[in-house]
């Protein structure tokens, strides 16, 4: 089937849990991990005559997060109600934000495939958490309230998102800026980042939205790219073949990689979202607001500019770097000592991000050993191969590079008389590669490369190597 | 010294002070009346008869001990049973919270520390009704009158009051449950302005108009416990931040020059006119004391009630969504799902006022019907609000009936939930804009059934309304009237 024709138009809704100590509305702990119902108390529970109190922190957080994506931030906005039932919501009703959010009309900007865009949010409130329902084998569900009235911000994007690659650029760089900002852990793992996918399809060209559907609570950046692909096939099929696409809320399964419905739009709850009157207005002043944009950090785009302009990195590299700020200041660490930085990106963008296990950002090389690194590939007294042998060594025994290349024999052979021979052996023993080059097939001389290359180790200097052979072949 | 249990708040606790009388005498004293008594009036639900006795032991021991006390201290009391008292059965007279022993009380149990619980009194399902017959308990009878009603939500509360069952009462108010059982039953019930005294543990019904409030038997006695209840509670983002000196301290001062408003609206058709013409006999009290009497008008009252059923059902609809038998409370016996857990745990545990209000509410804020009815009732709100502050900037009060009519028979308007809201629609007004109403005796009709009016006062002016009511009350006991 010819999908080509089509495009996907994506908005995404994120959940991101803010890493105050508190709760949102009571004192208990948000830490995550601790035994079922050991950190809840009658207000999360949502006991008769209890009464909720916001904690300022969450307010300054979604602030912040909204002043780091370039959202106005409402000097008067209020607390509503999102009533429906279900045994992990205590109260029968979720405290959240409905028609005055704290932040809206914001933006970021990701590279995307064809380069730079920016991608609208529409809004972020704030609202809690539910607790966690615990299917036990063999029937019964038991319920967890410690994460009931953990704090969350949602962040709604304007449908500006094209395919599951600007998708996944969106969230990392929007994770990237909630960490930097400090407002979240933003662990996928633990949940506190979490996605829905609105996806609509539609002939390339035309103007106007298809019918969505949703895909709720996607907890890692592969299933969400996965999902996405499935669902734009689904509905492509679908209306190829015909079919209306129902609005609906649709599971995605990790196991089979398909998305199954799971509740139809008019089975949709009628929320009655209404002003909780448990709560007062948030008015925040000009001199808060002022206080909280003070707080801001520099941001990855700012650092991202600075990459590509002092060091000459490309956008891409630059981005990939800046989104783990652990990692930016990592490599701003290393590029200090180092004369070649974009050697010193790469070696990151490549070899150590193969290597970090998914959420992990500490890097277990120390800064001035990987610059040495960049600096012995620049002096081409290490080839690629070696370099990437070392990045290897280092990570699991982190050492000097020199030493480590000494120890490994790793060094790159530059000598033109120490690569002579087998050089030689090359030529003697591929007549029909070196007839071939001779006779003006200049590719064939690859073959010869590829086997000094072996010879040695993969130590060999490939342009002296190159011109090495040239030489001989002519002779 | 008279009967312990027919002192007042101030008798009784400078009896206490004085050492003239153990706590424990008069707790005993009471417990006594209410053993003799109650299976009579039904004032209680549930009475903690050794809690009691052992906290008014540990007051008197404190007393003995030289420790300096507050006023109540000692002094006991009935709460109705929608207030949180940790470790008692707080039911809310609902089958839904049969079972429910809150680990927590509400503030104003912790801030009545020192006074003695006698126990927790009936009122309406979850303080929904006028007549304290919506309980799922029991039937709680008009001291004044026992075939009548005490009046409601707060009917328990009112009777033990003035039965002498307490020496004084925690009412909760959302649309007159303080004022009109207050005036039902012959007593001084108070609704404080809205951020006056926590609602922390207080059930919410409707939480934009709940208050909770005093009821006694004079008004000193009422400024003496809203004093020791008031105040700002960081556990309730409504409470209002401010301090508030004693309530009584005004009394005394009389009424000279205080102006006082009669709207007309509130003496139209509906109103009995025995309780028209004792209000307007209570207006020439004030006028013959040296106060100026006000004719005014007051537009927006008729839309009042008509918002305040939305309002406070909208409210509710979602307060008591919490009630689903997963927690605590009644889980019906038998369910399939999780659906009909929820379904048959509402439909047995809920009577059939309660219901009515959920449904109510649940319409009003469902998408489509939203702007029709909660919005446009806010609008309204907006405009009431607007009313009692151009009446307030120019008179101190507002003089008014509480109820069209006085206490009725049980069972008489119980099969007519319409006829039963009309009866509010004299205090409705005053939650709805979230200032101070003060219920007191004004007279009595034909039969001695009590009639009471209402002192309506602009936010924060409680020390004026006691200081005119008590004013009142002086003087139509100097004239030898039972009022």
């Amino acid at each position: 089937m010819n999908t080509s024709a089509y495009e996907m138009v994506i908005g995404l809704e994120v959940h991101v849990e803010l890493k105050t100590r508190t709760k949102i509305f009571c004192e208990c702990s948000t830490a995550f991990g601790a035994e079922p119902n050991t950190q809840c108390c009658p207000v999360c529970m949502g006991m008769p005559g209890t009464l909720p109190v916001l904690n300022k922190q969450v307010v300054r957080y979604a602030v912040k997060a909204g002043l780091a994506t370039h959202c106005s931030i409402a000097r008067y906005s209020k607390q509503d109600r999102k009533n429906y039932f279900y045994p992990d919501l205590p109260k029968a009703y979720q405290i959240s934000q409905y028609d005055l959010p704290l932040c809206s009309g914001g933006w970021l900007d990701i590279e995307g495939e064809n380069g730079p865009k920016r991608i609208g949010i529409t809004r972020i409130h704030i609202e809690e958490d539910a607790g966690k329902l615990v299917h036990k084998e063999g029937g019964g569900t038991l319920c967890d309230y410690n994460r009931c009235g953990v704090p969350l911000i949602e962040i709604v994007s304007e449908p500006d998102i094209r395919s599951a690659a600007e998708a996944a650029a969106y969230l990392r760089k929007l994770r990237a800026i909630m960490l930097y900002v400090g407002v979240s852990d933003c662990k996928m793992q633990e949940g506190s980042l979490r996605c829905d996918v609105n996806l609509s399809v539609r002939k390339k060209g035309s103007q106007t939205l298809g019918t969505r559907t949703e895909m709720k609570n996607l907890n890692s950046f592969q299933f969400i790219q996965k999902a996405i692909e499935y669902e734009f096939q689904r509905q492509v099929e679908a209306v190829e073949a015909g079919e209306e696409i129902v609005q609906e809320t649709r599971r995605f399964d990790q196991a089979t990689g398909k998305t199954f419905s799971m509740r139809k739009k008019e089975d949709a709850n009628d929320y009655r979202y209404f002003p909780d009157p448990d709560l007062v207005p948030i008015v925040l002043s000009q001199e808060v607001l002022a206080a909280i944009g003070e707080e801001i950090p520099e941001l990855p785009d700012a650092r991202k500019q600075e990459y590509v302009e002092r060091y000459g990195l490309t956008a891409g590299d630059a981005e990939a770097l800046v989104n783990e700020r652990a990692v930016a200041d990592y490599f701003e660490a290393a590029a200090a000592s180092t004369k070649a930085p974009k050697l010193l990106a790469n070696l990151i963008t490549s070899e150590v991000f193969r290597l970090l296990a998914p959420e992990q950002t500490d890097i277990p090389i120390a800064p001035e050993h990987l610059a040495t690194l960049a600096d012995l590939l620049a002096d081409e007294r290490l080839g690629s191969a070696a370099g990437k042998k070392l990045v290897s060594l280092m990570w699991h025994q982190d050492a000097d590079p020199v030493g480590l290349a000494e120890e490994h024999q790793l060094w790159q052979i530059s000598d033109e008389e120490a690569l002579r021979p087998a050089a030689l052996r090359a030529v003697e023993e591929n007549a029909r590669a070196a007839a071939d080059y001779k006779k003006g097939k200049s590719s064939a001389i690859q073959t010869l490369i590829g086997q000094v290359m072996r010879a040695t180790g993969g130590r060999a200097n490939p342009v002296v190597t190159r011109a090495l052979l040239e030489k001989l072949l002519e002779e | 010294m008279s009967k312990i249990t027919a002192m007042t708040v101030s008798e009784l606790s400078r009896a206490l002070q004085s050492g003239e009388l153990s706590s424990a005498e008069a707790t005993r004293a009471y417990l006594d009346r209410i053993e003799t008594k109650d299976g009579e009036i039904g004032a209680y639900l549930t009475v903690t008869a050794e809690q009691a006795m052992k906290q008014a032991e540990a007051i008197d021991a404190r007393r003995i001990a030289g420790e300096a006390l507050p006023p109540l201290a000692g002094v006991p009391a009935g709460i109705k049973d929608n207030i949180c008292t940790k470790g008692t059965l707080t039911t809310c007279a609902s089958k839904m919270l049969g079972n429910f022993v809150p680990p927590y009380s509400a503030t104003v149990m912790e801030k009545l520390a020192d006074t003695v619980m006698l126990g927790k009194c009936n009122m309406d399902e979850f303080a929904m009704g006028s007549t304290t017959e919506n309980s799922y308990y029991k039937t709680t009878r008009n001291p004044r009158g026992l075939d009548r009603v005490p009046g409601g939500s707060s009917g328990g509360s009112a009777a033990a009051v003035a039965a002498n069952e307490a020496a004084f009462a925690l009412g909760s108010d959302t649309g007159g449950s303080i004022r009109q059982p207050a005036a039902f039953c012959g007593v001084v019930g108070m609704k404080p302005t809205y951020g006056m005294v926590s609602r922390y543990g207080l059930v919410a019904f409707a939480s934009s108009l709940d208050q909770i409030g005093p009821l006694t038997r004079d008004v000193r006695d009422n400024a003496l416990v809203l004093s020791a209840i008031a105040g700002h509670d960081r556990r309730d983002s409504t409470s209002v931040d401010r301090e508030y000196g004693d309530f009584s301290a005004e009394l005394g001062q009389g009424v000279q020059g205080m102006k006082v408003a009669l709207p007309h609206e509130y003496f139209t058709e509906g109103l009995s006119p025995e309780i028209k013409d004792a209000i307007l006999a209570a207006a020439k009290r004030f006028e013959a004391m040296g106060a100026q009497i006000v004719e005014t008008s007051m537009p927006t009252i008729s839309a009042a009630l008509p918002a305040y059923y939305i309002l406070s059902s909208a409210e509710a609809s979602s307060n008591l969504a919490r009630f689903d038998g997963v927690k605590y409370g009644y889980r019906a016996e038998h369910y399939g799902s999780v659906d009909e857990l929820y379904k048959n745990s509402r439909s047995e545990g809920f009577g059939p006022e309660v219901k009515r209000r959920i449904m109510l509410g649940s319409f009003a804020l469902s998408s489509g019907y939203y702007d029709a009815y909660y919005k446009k009732a806010l609008q309204v709100r907006t405009l009431i609000v607007r009313d009692f502050e151009r009446i307030f900037s120019t008179c101190d009060f507002i003089l008014s009936p509480v109820a069209p009519t006085v206490a009725y028979k049980i069972g008489e308007k119980s099969h007519s939930p319409l006829e039963m809201y009309m009866g509010d629609v004299y205090t409705v007004p005053i939650n709805i804009a979230g200032v101070p109403s003060l219920s007191l005796p004004c007279g009595c009709d034909r039969d001695g059934m009590p009639i009471g009016m209402q002192l309506i006062g602009k936010a924060f002016s409680e020390p004026r309304l006691y200081r005119a009511a008590y004013a009142f009350e002086q003087d139509a006991r100097k004239g030898g009237e039972r009022v």
